[in-house]
């Protein structure tokens, strides 16, 4: 067994997700394509996350990112806000995404 | 030639062969190059920005130690003002807090750092450095302190894979974001030193069950990235994602490779970055078409569903285990050879890295 204080964050439609200072989001104009940069790692994320990871400014909510990306493209509210959550929550797993407001922990 | 060149993404760039640490399983060449023979700042600099307009993305500052350049700050926010990541691979016992403070405000991205042993005496006796763990850790502290992200690497082998446990939990008292556990690969100095490195089966197996739990418990806590033992596989490692796919090395001399043991293949002829655009390498010269895509390949691996998964392995492997650099790499459970890779004798010396080379076999493969 292993003994850590560390917990995984659990995200839920409150939580405020960030982008830590470690992860580069940016366009590469090589490949003319948006690509993720992380330790030790390069992702090309389809357009959907990339426009997800946008809104990740450390302001809003899961939900606000829901909402707003359900206006964008006109998609019905309860389908994105299931997605989103859905991406976020793995990225959180990865560590590629951070938890800047209200979350529940799971022990 | 049927496949399209890619641009690539990244590069191990090996600063230098020097190093404070002797570890016997050292992926440098046998033959280490001495710090004369060392490119000079300016042309790692034109390097690095020849490279980001080609479109690398990340690159893995390597060694030896890379922080014995006292260049490493400029190469660091050369690469930073070209929007390259940055990755600083170090064993750390030569990094002082304040030098490590000049490199986070050049704009070094990561560290990943070296641990031979979970326990003290057994990082001391692998890389035969005193206080080496206590230097390492103290640097560690300082990384998170700075707020740069850490990796703990664990190269594993037959004297510390008892440790694997408490690989995690230092990683997890040191605050790393990730530990790669990464068993040691077979060639160069650690195909010299197999017979005192190689695990046995019951240990790599313990560790491969232990591993898959406690990546699963530590889901959101810590990323552990595991390199299981290509030797006990049923199937090849993808070698570099594929032979000149998206990544390359670059020696301390400025040879140009598409591994970093490439150099192990006589029969092919490398060219320098100081002769050369890296462009030009990249596209051009045999020895990055040599095994690039699938051309190359013996029908066996040609014809196999897992072509475009592990690309018949490595190029390596396979001429230092067969003969044959086009031969399935015997890793692989189709390859005629396959059987070689469990006929290994177990010995107990362990030959040092030195510069200079090696100069023996170790005394169990001389027969």
């Amino acid at each position: 067994m292993v003994a850590t204080t560390r917990t995984r964050a659990v995200l839920s439609g409150t939580t405020v997700p960030g982008i830590p200072p470690y992860v580069r989001l940016l366009f590469d104009k090589v490949r003319e394509q948006w690509a993720v940069l992380a330790p030790e790692k390069v992702m090309w994320p389809d357009e959907i996350s990339i426009e997800i990871l946008k809104k990740c400014d450390g302001a809003a909510s899961i939900d606000a990112i829901s909402n707003a990306l359900a206006s964008e493209y006109d998609a019905p509210l309860a389908e994105v806000a299931a997605d989103v959550l859905e991406f976020l929550q793995e990225w959180s797993d990865r560590r590629l995404i951070v938890v800047l407001g209200p979350a529940e922990a799971q022990a | 030639m049927t496949h399209d060149i890619l641009p690539p993404l990244g590069i191990l760039a090996e600063l230098t062969h020097r190093c404070p640490l002797q570890c016997g399983y050292c992926s440098n060449p046998l033959e280490l190059l001495k710090a004369n023979r060392e490119l000079e700042t300016d042309v790692w600099l034109d390097v690095f920005r020849q490279a980001a307009r080609m479109g690398v993305l990340q690159v893995h500052l390597s060694g030896g130690e890379p922080t014995l350049r006292q260049d490493l700050e400029q190469i660091v926010a050369t690469l930073a003002e070209n929007g390259v990541y940055t990755n600083l691979i170090t064993a750390a016992v030569s990094l002082s807090q304040e030098r490590l403070k000049d490199l986070k405000s050049a704009g070094l991205d990561h560290i990943q750092i070296s641990f031979q042993g979970a326990r003290p005496e057994t990082t001391e006796k692998i890389g035969h450095y005193r206080n080496a763990h206590a230097k390492k850790i103290e640097v560690a502290k300082a990384a998170r302190q700075l707020g740069l992200p850490v990796t703990i690497n664990a190269p594993i082998h037959r004297l510390n894979i008892a440790e694997v446990p408490e690989f995690v939990q230092l990683a997890l008292d040191l605050d790393a974001d990730r530990l790669e556990i990464a068993n040691v690969q077979y060639y160069g100095w650690a195909e010299l030193n197999k017979a005192a490195l190689l695990p046995g089966r019951e240990d790599v197996d313990r560790q491969v069950e232990y591993v898959t739990g406690i990546r699963e418990q530590l889901t959101g806590i810590l990323n552990i990235d595991f390199v299981p033992p290509d030797y006990y596989a049923d199937y090849p490692k993808p070698c570099m994602g594929g032979w000149a796919k998206d990544a390359f090395v670059i020696t301390p001399d400025g040879m140009m490779l598409p591994c970093h043991a490439a150099q192990s293949i006589k029969t092919l002829a490398f060219s320098s970055v100081r002769d050369m655009p890296l462009e030009k390498i990249w596209r051009e010269s045999d020895a990055f078409n040599a095994y690039r895509g699938t051309d190359w390949m013996n029908p066996r691996c040609k014809a196999c569903p897992r072509r475009d998964i592990d690309f018949g392995g490595c190029r390596c492997q396979a001429l230092a285990l067969t003969g044959d650099a086009t031969e399935t790499d015997p890793t692989c459970i189709k390859s005629p050879y396959h059987d070689r890779i469990s006929e290994i004798p177990f010995t107990d010396t362990v030959q040092k890295r030195i510069i200079g080379g090696a100069k023996q076999k170790a005394p169990a493969e001389q027969a």
